[in-house]
């Protein structure tokens, strides 16, 4: 096999783990190297994510149609009820406008679309040009809001005015903005907020059954089947449960900083990371200690339940090896557990956006011969699978069909999921499609396994 | 019809970006690699829109502006990247396309790319470096592919003594549709020139090991050659004389150029197959007429199942009008024909095609989005949508089945490998056409007819 080098510039992102050897940090939290073939996106990417699944509010892209286009009905965040979210809207800027400005057709495109799908508010994605050809999207948002009285919040998310966090950030932002402006009367003192869940595959309903099960009430689910008013009063629940940190602790500090409410980091994958999401919100609330009593008799039914469901799977599994490449490294944590409580490995390990602290975690949770990458590329990416002979890869879209390429098993564990992944019923789901796609018969034939070319 | 509310913004676009249609040209380059000038999120957004379609790993660079990139133009980034792509992919052509963001800035890519011949020659060979301008704010996707595809010609083809050759730009159709017109053109025994062909960059086997580049595509050196052709066949008629491949070769070397729509339908197909004929001083060989008398054939079998359906057919302007000209020889009614490009020529181009398109009261709407196409449904009342998956949104909310084709296919198995073209990619249109109206009463009927 041909050698696959690495780029220079590229070497401090990876690292292996080795006996022994003591490695500086790993590099991250970088902009992306030029020309390497990044699974990153970019400032848009990172706040259309977040604010997405607001459902009855109205987002608009202010720019080319691309942006518009390529984010058109693209997560699977569900709603309850309106569907606003997974329309597009775009002011499509054609070579006049940008010109001669857009600010006209903003502020016409706005005002037709609030008196057309009557929103709770309205969202204004900045794309790349907007920022050079100077609009001055706040003063047409101001001037939109006070003629229509809904909020009307700018996104500022120029493509290229940092990495995908800083779209995180600028979606955060906005919220802040919303967050406060509604009533908190009759909000329990045992409330949450649950962070950086996104509703995919209802997987937020899962959750937040889980918790009004235990007694709590969820006041808001940022930004999972998301409701303006919902999040306008956020302020008036007690604790902040953080989970997709990447997207979301920027949020969470916010409001501590300002309303006082502390938060936590959680995961919903995996029974060991799900369990421990809902004791570590129950320890929260020591005055009521039926809430951890409930917190542990959900957890003890659901286990009971699945874990003998659990073991058909780890019978084939076992032994078995995975890569992870997904968005955030939080998410790595949950999965590392998931794969090991199915008798799986993991032989390679990486984030788009993790942080110093997460690949320090990550270095420590892995199993030697592990390898940690920081914003990596599908030839690093292929490099490593069949270097270390995984039999699955956990990644999104973009990372799918280089695994089937090479002849290996694939789990979705991105926004286009349609099948819950958290909770404890994610678990079985999950561990059900690791199976299904690992031991399909399909790999007879691939040239990975002695098939012909 | 008058959208109900005033309608400035794009709603539902039936329609994607430039530089999206350039990226896909460039795949169809032996050893190609796209690289987008502008942020990140372009190439990446691209990547998974085409993945999603064609189940194919794809890789786009990009140069990866920043702020200071756009301030102080991107001329360090676009040599940084090119210098990396070249490194890392070893490729023989690297596809550059601008985007808005580099357009808007006013980068000078030709002069970057000159500079960057002269900075980093080290001896070894450079990939050849074509550049096609796709502004995200003029046109849509079908612009950036036919950007792409005249800069690969022009950057590449040279004066070369006359040869038994022919070109074929075959427009932005299915991986499918190439190996069939490759086919045809093997068996016509004719040297050829196809551009773009990524019959296998976006539809191939499975590795042992990972290719920067997949295998397959039109090589650089063939592109050369189309200077000698002894014709060029291009498939579209609405091209803008600028971005035709064809017209070029024409106007520079004198290769005379044959302008066809995308050949759908018996009649279509058959001026096709008699250009080929002409050009080949050649018989087409047995099995494509027996292709099209089965077709033939099938059109007796099923044309009352067909005749006097009211469709809406909608997509890139030359799919609109091959598929209508088709359509009107079954029997079909397109009651409105759509796309989301806007090349002007769209209602004259269907009319050479049907000429009583005013008495039949076929509608021609260019540049409109999936809700102006929904407001015309909402009165036309079709039986069937025809195009592409992104029409779906509409069809569940309004109760109309909808026949896929084209691309993007995001909600269905195979869309690279579904044909449109010739006798072979009508009869599957036509089955699949048939079908649709068998399947739809045959589910209204409570009898539940297992003969239909």
């Amino acid at each position: 096999m041909e050698q696959i080098g690495i780029l220079e510039g590229r070497q401090k992102q990876i690292f292996e783990k080795r006996k022994g050897t003591t490695q500086a940090d790993i590099a991250c939290d970088t902009s992306s190297l030029s020309g390497s073939v990044s699974q990153r996106a970019c400032v848009f990417c990172g706040s259309r994510v977040v604010l997405y699944p607001v459902a009855d509010a109205i987002h608009l892209v202010h720019g080319p149609i691309g942006c518009a286009a390529y984010t058109w009905d693209i997560r699977g965040a569900v709603s309850s009820g309106p569907e606003l979210h997974r329309l597009s809207f775009s002011t499509d800027l054609q070579e006049m406008d940008v010109i001669y400005g857009g600010e006209k057709k903003l502020y016409k495109s706005l005002i037709e679309l609030i008196e057309q799908y009557k929103p709770k508010a309205a969202f204004i994605y900045s794309t790349c040009i907007v920022g050079l050809i100077g609009d001055d999207i706040e003063a047409v948002c101001k001037k939109v809001a006070r003629e229509t009285g809904i909020p009307v919040l700018p996104v500022h998310s120029e493509g290229f005015k940092g990495t995908k966090k800083d779209g995180y950030k600028a979606a955060c932002h906005a919220l802040m903005k919303l967050i406060g402006t509604g009533s908190t009367e009759d909000i329990s003192k045992y409330s949450i907020n649950i962070l950086g869940e996104f509703n995919l595959a209802g997987e937020a309903w899962i959750i937040r059954q889980y918790y009004e099960k235990m007694g709590i009430e969820v006041v808001a689910t940022l930004t999972g089947d998301g409701r303006i008013d919902a999040v306008r009063r956020a302020h008036g629940a007690t604790l902040n449960v953080v989970q997709c940190s990447g997207s979301m602790t920027w949020l969470a500090k916010e409001m501590e900083e300002k309303y006082g409410i502390p938060y936590i980091r959680v995961s919903y994958f995996g029974i060991e990371d799900m369990s421990k999401s809902l004791y570590d919100v129950a320890v929260k609330f020591p005055d009521r200690p039926d809430i951890m009593e409930a917190a542990k008799l959900i957890v003890s039914e659901e286990v009971k339940t699945l874990y003998p469901s659990l073991q058909k799977f780890k019978k084939a599994l076992t032994g078995k090896k995975a890569a992870i490449y997904v968005g955030g490294a939080f998410k790595t944590f949950s999965l590392i557990k998931a794969l090991r409580s199915i008798g799986m490995s993991v032989v390679l390990a990486g984030s788009q956006t993790g942080n110093k602290d997460d690949y320090a975690r990550l270095k420590e949770m892995c199993d030697e011969g592990t390898v940690i990458v920081d914003d990596s590329n599908p030839v690093e990416l292929s490099k490593f699978i069949l270097e270390k002979g995984a039999d699955l890869l956990i990644g999104g879209v973009k990372e799918r069909p280089i695994a089937f390429k090479l002849g290996i098993g694939f789990c979705d564990h991105n926004h286009e999921r349609k099948i819950p992944l958290a909770g404890f019923i994610g678990m079985y789901n999950f561990a059900l499609e690791v199976y299904q796609s690992v031991m399909s018969p399909v790999w007879q034939f691939a040239p990975r396994k002695g098939g012909s070319l | 019809m008058k959208h109900e509310h005033a309608k400035t913004a794009t709603q539902n676009a039936c329609k994607l970006c430039n530089p999206l249609g350039a990226c896909l040209a460039f795949r169809g380059i032996e050893n190609c690699v796209p690289f987008l000038h502008g942020s990140q999120g372009c190439a990446t957004y691209i990547r998974r829109y085409l993945i999603s379609h064609y189940k194919e790993p794809i890789d786009i660079a990009s140069s990866n502006f920043h702020e200071e990139t756009a301030v102080f133009g991107g001329s360090h980034n676009l040599k940084i990247g090119l210098k990396n792509v070249s490194d890392q992919y070893k490729p023989d052509v690297i596809g550059v396309a601008t985007t808005c963001l580099s357009e808007t800035i006013g980068d000078d890519v030709p002069m970057i790319l000159r500079e960057y011949k002269k900075e980093f020659k080290n001896g070894s060979p450079m990939p050849i470096l074509i550049h096609a301008s796709t502004p995200s704010y003029q046109g849509s996707h079908i612009d950036g592919f036919h950007a792409a595809v005249h800069a690969s010609v022009k950057a590449l083809a040279e004066k070369m003594p006359w040869q038994r050759l022919i070109n074929l730009f075959p427009n932005m159709v299915s991986p499918a549709d190439m190996r069939y017109l490759k086919e045809i053109l093997e068996d016509f025994g004719v040297p050829y020139m196809m551009l773009p062909d990524y019959s296998q960059t976006m539809d191939g086997g499975p590795w042992a090991e990972y290719h920067r580049i997949p295998p397959g595509g039109t090589p650089a050196s063939a592109i050369a050659t189309a200077a000698s052709a002894m014709a060029s066949i291009e498939f579209g008629s609405t091209i803008e004389a600028s971005k035709s491949a064809a017209g070029y070769l024409d106007m520079m070397f004198g290769v005379p150029a044959y302008h066809l729509p995308l050949p759908i339908g018996i009649n279509g197909s058959d001026k096709f197959f008699s250009l080929l004929e002409t050009l080949t001083s050649q018989k087409r060989a047995e099995k494509y007429e027996d292709e099209r008398r089965r077709l033939v054939d099938a059109y007796a079998d099923g044309h009352k199942y067909v005749f006097d359906k009211r469709v809406i057919i909608y997509g890139e302007e030359d799919l609109v009008i091959g598929m209508t000209a088709f359509l009107r020889e079954i029997g079909i009614l397109p009651v409105l024909c759509a796309s989301g490009g806007k090349s002007g020529l769209l209602k004259k181009r269907i009319g050479e095609l049907v000429p009583d398109m005013d008495e039949l009261g076929i509608k021609v709407r260019e540049g409109v989005d999936f809700v102006d196409i929904e407001d015309e449904a909402k009165i036309l009342q079709p039986d069937f949508l025809i195009g592409n998956s992104k029409g779906y949104t509409m069809s569940r909310k309004n109760n109309i089945p909808l026949l896929r084709l084209g691309f993007p296919i995001h909600d269905r198995f195979g869309g690279q490998r579904m044909h449109h073209l010739g006798y072979r990619g009508t009869q599957e249109l036509f089955d699949r056409i048939v079908n649709t109206v068998i399947e739809q009463r045959q589910n209204a009927s409570s009898i539940g007819y297992t003969y239909m």
